[in-house]
């Protein structure tokens, strides 16, 4: 039965390009206090534009509904669970919307005076020292955009580390549970990729890594607990078999919220991570960014961090660009600012016990959700699971039906689906994140809602085969849209017109 | 929900991590915060910043006016705690503004095809430059000197371990634009990419058509970058460059002490299977109505791993909403306006200074200090409470004695009278209407 939701109504609304019309308009300007110039006198006839062809008109209050009707069609974590596996969907705290548009810090050009600028900078400072406090690392950048930028700085810089020790070595070892921009990263910066395979309990498999890990290897990439929700129990063990041979561990810090306050990075053998503010400290998805991905070193690591770094001088914070080891710089100006405010705003709330009592809610969740759908799907790997847990289609692939087709009949039940067919050494994958922020009540009709759909798998696979059932489109072909891209709207030719 | 997990405690929930790892104290870092102190706290750095001073800095940074209507839209829920639309049935939303935002950029830069945006211009011109590489088979960049020098710093980090031999080619002493004798000498068989940008560092327009013969002569490719997105509502597009990377701060996205922004990345139809990133593509769902769902995604890692085109696997998307909105409300005319008075508010602003260069410019550029250093003119500035312009110095020794200076739609006439008079070091009264 479902019980989350009903339909309702939603409203209809063209693209912004069919519902304009000459002469509206949504702004006001004040009147020029200067003179006006002549575009073609001032910059040349030939460098002044036309009207820009086929732009929108319309009114503020079109505007207005516009993106309100549009908005309508989305889901979001302020609707309900989303357990995306992997991708952290907790709740955003609105605190943290208000402070990263306090005026003095909403309003920073980033080339204003430092001295006019101390506020910004005690707030990057306070948060890197704050992550490395979490992290047991030495030094942080904020620097990186977001994760995949993150784990782009973290190789360049162990690979600067391994030059200044006169040999970049040649490959980076990458188990195969490991997300898709490890191997993408690890080629960007030049290095070749070894995928490593995964035991029958998802972690490495430590015997032939050993066998493996040579002078060649400047590094493993791993992502701890890895992306089959299990702690990597022999981490350690791991990260002395790669410096035995003086190669580094990268760790993908993007499950990171299943370890805030019980164990630290710093403390099992990582030398350089990256954190997904967006997922562990809460700043907003936003539908696809902005992120950003500090980058954590231990301090063998530091010399080489991009600039500018920040540097305390009689009592004021300066930016510090003289660093001669530097990979240089990695984006314009000092990183998502307005993402790490609201990431200190979010660790501030917390302080220390509330971070970690967050870890622990998100383990106990995900181990709620696990126990109570044991009897229904196949668990992927018996090992213990951290903050998610990763189930296989197996037993309702046997009636046809696949994870793809369990997550869209989700969305009937009033849920965004889990993360689908990731991480892809599990056969129909189905993982699933709850969160610490979610309540009791909200997990069981979210387990409610996977029995029923079990159940209907085996009663009416059609049912879930053909579903969702209920949103204002159906599946979408993605066959014709990769095969005849239309990326852009266009105005329908004139004649078609008339024909309407 | 313990009992339910057959457990004691919570702390039997990590029971499987090796007990040598755990951490055994508690985290330092200082108890919760209610509410209000953290208001309080961030308040209280705010004011420890510049607050309301005029402010005549750009440099890749533009302060325009944020309408209300922005963030009424990207506070909307639906938006903010979305995510990536891998599920269209329940992300239309989403994916119906990116598809709106790919269809303005190309009306802008008179593009075929725009990704779904990029963590900003300075990341973009490195994922550009990769990409003419990818189209080309060549290795070779050359980029202009007055181009941004911190996206030329990024350009040179991303290229480094990528075979990707970057060469810089100088500008014109006099007009500031990119110098076209030193690029065609440096252009040969193994250039993949010309970079320039217009409006440059220096507020000068380029000759986008130009530098597109040299380039393409050779075989290489041109992209054009930008950093004022607004001169786009008056300046001829770049039509001539196969790839535009540029950043859309302009847009309603706040300064924000440099990010997050939203970078663009648009090129050429026939190019359009190299461009990295997000993209969003109509197509119709099973009932055949019209429906936007992701697209292209085999170029991404998450399927080719280590053989994607790049290892970007997000965009900017409530920050490139920012900026879909933001055009929507201005629009056709209201682009145009509202560069146009930037175009005169900057040339009131340089009227009788002594400008470095004397090409064309936007609403930026570069001014000599009358004998004075630019930090000093900076400081008789902040006397009266103004932050005045960026001196070059750093980037560029030869500009040590100049400073970069712009004015906006924000930039009012009594603060600009101000800034002439400190600059030609006359008595302000004498100026004063």
């Amino acid at each position: 039965m479902i019980r989350k939701v009903s339909r309702h109504i939603t409203q209809n609304e063209p693209l912004l390009f069919e519902s304009s019309s000459p002469g509206k308009k949504g702004y006001q300007l004040p009147d020029l206090d200067v003179p006006a110039v002549d575009p073609a006198e001032a910059l040349g006839a030939e460098n002044v534009r036309g009207e820009i062809e086929d732009f929108p008109e319309v009114s503020e209050v079109e505007v207005v509904r516009h993106f309100t009707r549009l908005s309508t069609w989305n889901y979001g974590i302020d609707l309900g669970l989303f357990p995306l596996g992997s991708c952290t969907m907790k709740y955003n705290p609105r605190v943290n919307e208000a402070v990263a548009r306090t005026e003095g810090l909403l309003w920073a050009h980033p080339y204003q005076p430092e001295a006019l600028s101390q506020g910004a900078m005690e707030i990057i400072a306070r948060l890197e020292a704050a992550l490395a406090e979490i992290t047991g690392m030495d030094a942080v950048t904020l620097q990186p955009a977001a994760g995949a930028h993150g784990e782009m700085t973290g190789i360049m810089l162990i690979r600067a580390y391994h030059e200044s020790k006169g040999n970049p070595r040649k490959k980076i070892l990458i188990p195969d549970s490991a997300h898709g921009t490890n191997p993408a990263t690890a080629t960007m910066v030049g290095y070749t990729v070894q995928n490593i395979k995964s035991n029958d309990r998802g972690m490495v498999d430590v015997e032939s890594l050993a066998s493996i890990v040579d002078e060649d290897v400047a590094g493993l990439m791993v992502t701890n607990p890895n992306t089959v929700g299990v702690f990597e129990g022999d981490i350690v063990r791991i990260a002395g078999i790669l410096h035995e041979k003086g190669a580094q561990v990268y760790m993908d810090g993007a499950n990171m919220n299943a370890l805030v306050g019980i164990t630290r990075p710093g403390d099992f053998g990582i030398d350089v991570m990256h954190l997904n503010l967006h997922k562990t400290f809460s700043t907003p998805h936003g539908g696809g960014g902005p992120g950003a991905g500090p980058v954590a070193v231990k301090s063998h690591l530091e010399p080489f961090l991009p600039i500018p770094r920040l540097r305390s001088e009689n009592d004021q914070w300066r930016w510090d660009y003289d660093r001669p080891q530097t990979i240089g710089r990695v984006r314009a100006f000092y990183g998502n600012f307005g993402v790490l405010v609201r990431a200190l705003a979010y660790i501030m709330a917390h302080g220390g016990e509330g971070l970690r009592n967050a870890t622990l809610d998100a383990l106990l969740n995900a181990n709620y959700i696990r126990k109570l759908l044991e009897p229904y799907y196949q668990i992927a790997y018996q090992a213990p699971s951290m903050h998610e847990c990763v189930f296989s289609d197996d037993r309702q692939a046997k009636r046809g039906v696949r994870t793809g087709d369990i997550a869209k009949r989700l969305i009937d039940y009033g849920f965004h689906p889990y993360t689908v067919s990731f991480p892809l050494i599990v056969r129909g994958a189905m993982m699933i994140e709850p969160t610490e922020t979610e309540s009791k009540a909200e997990l069981d009709l979210f387990v409610d809602a996977l029995i029923s759909i079990a159940k209907e798998v085996e009663e009416n696979p059609e049912l879930v085969l053909k579903a969702p059932h209920s949103t204002r489109i159906s599946r979408v072909d993605e066959v014709t849209a990769a095969r005849k891209p239309i990326l852009r709207w266009k105005p329908a030719p004139k004649a078609s017109q008339a024909a309407d | 929900m313990l009992a339910v997990c057959g457990l004691q405690s919570l702390e039997e929930l990590y029971r499987q991590l090796p007990p040598d790892v755990l951490l055994d104290r508690p985290l330092a870092i200082e108890p919760g915060k209610s509410e209000y102190e953290i208001v309080e706290y961030f308040r209280a750095r705010g004011a420890e910043n510049a607050n309301g001073y005029p402010s005549f800095l750009g440099g890749g940074v533009y302060y325009h006016y944020r309408p209300v209507v922005v963030d009424t839209v990207v506070s909307r829920g639906e938006f903010l705690t979305s995510y990536t639309p891998y599920q269209p049935e329940i992300a239309q939303g989403t994916l119906t503004t990116i598809f709106e935002f790919q269809t303005m950029i190309c009306q802008l830069t008179g593009m075929d095809a725009a990704n779904a945006s990029m963590y900003d211009g300075s990341s973009a011109v490195p994922e550009a430059a990769m990409m003419a590489v990818r189209i080309t088979g060549r290795n070779k960049t050359l980029v202009a000197q007055n181009v941004h020098p911190e996206y030329r710093q990024v350009l040179r980090t991303y290229a480094m371990h990528q075979g990707m031999p970057i060469e810089e080619f100088a500008f014109d002493q006099a007009a500031g634009a990119a110098d076209l004798e030193d690029l065609e000498r440096r252009l040969d068989a193994d250039t993949a990419a010309v970079i320039i940008q217009t409006p440059n560092f220096f507020g000068v327009i380029e000759n986008v058509k130009a530098a597109a013969e040299l380039a393409h002569k050779q075989g290489a490719l041109l992209i054009v970058v930008f950093t004022e997105a607004v001169s786009l509502g008056l300046l001829e597009p770049p039509r001539d460059a196969d790839i535009v990377a540029g950043e859309l701060q302009s847009f309603a996205i706040p300064p924000s002490y440099g990010g997050p922004f939203a970078g663009i990345l648009a090129t050429r139809e026939k190019y359009l299977r190299q461009l990295p990133g997000r993209l969003v593509g109509e197509t119709k769902d099973s009932e055949g109505r019209r429906a936007f769902c992701l697209t292209l995604s085999t170029r991404e890692q998450h399927i080719r791993r280590e053989k994607a085109t790049s290892n970007i696997c997000t965009n900017q998307a409530l920050i490139a909403l920012m900026a879909t909105v933001f055009l929507s409300l201005y629009g056709k005319r209201g682009l145009r306006e509202l560069a146009e008075q930037n175009l005169a508010k900057a040339h009131y602003l340089a009227k009788d200074m002594k400008r470095r260069f004397s090409g064309p410019f936007f609403n930026e550029f570069v001014v000599q200090c009358n004998g004075r250093t630019p930090e000093a003119v900076n400081e008789a500035l902040l006397q009266r409470k103004i932050i005045g312009g960026l001196p070059l110095g750093r980037w560029y020794p030869s500009l040590a004695d100049c400073m970069l200076l712009c004015a906006t739609e924000m930039s009012r006439r009594e603060h600009m009278n101000t800034v002439r008079e400190v600059l030609q070091n006359v008595p302000e009264a004498a100026h004063v209407r």
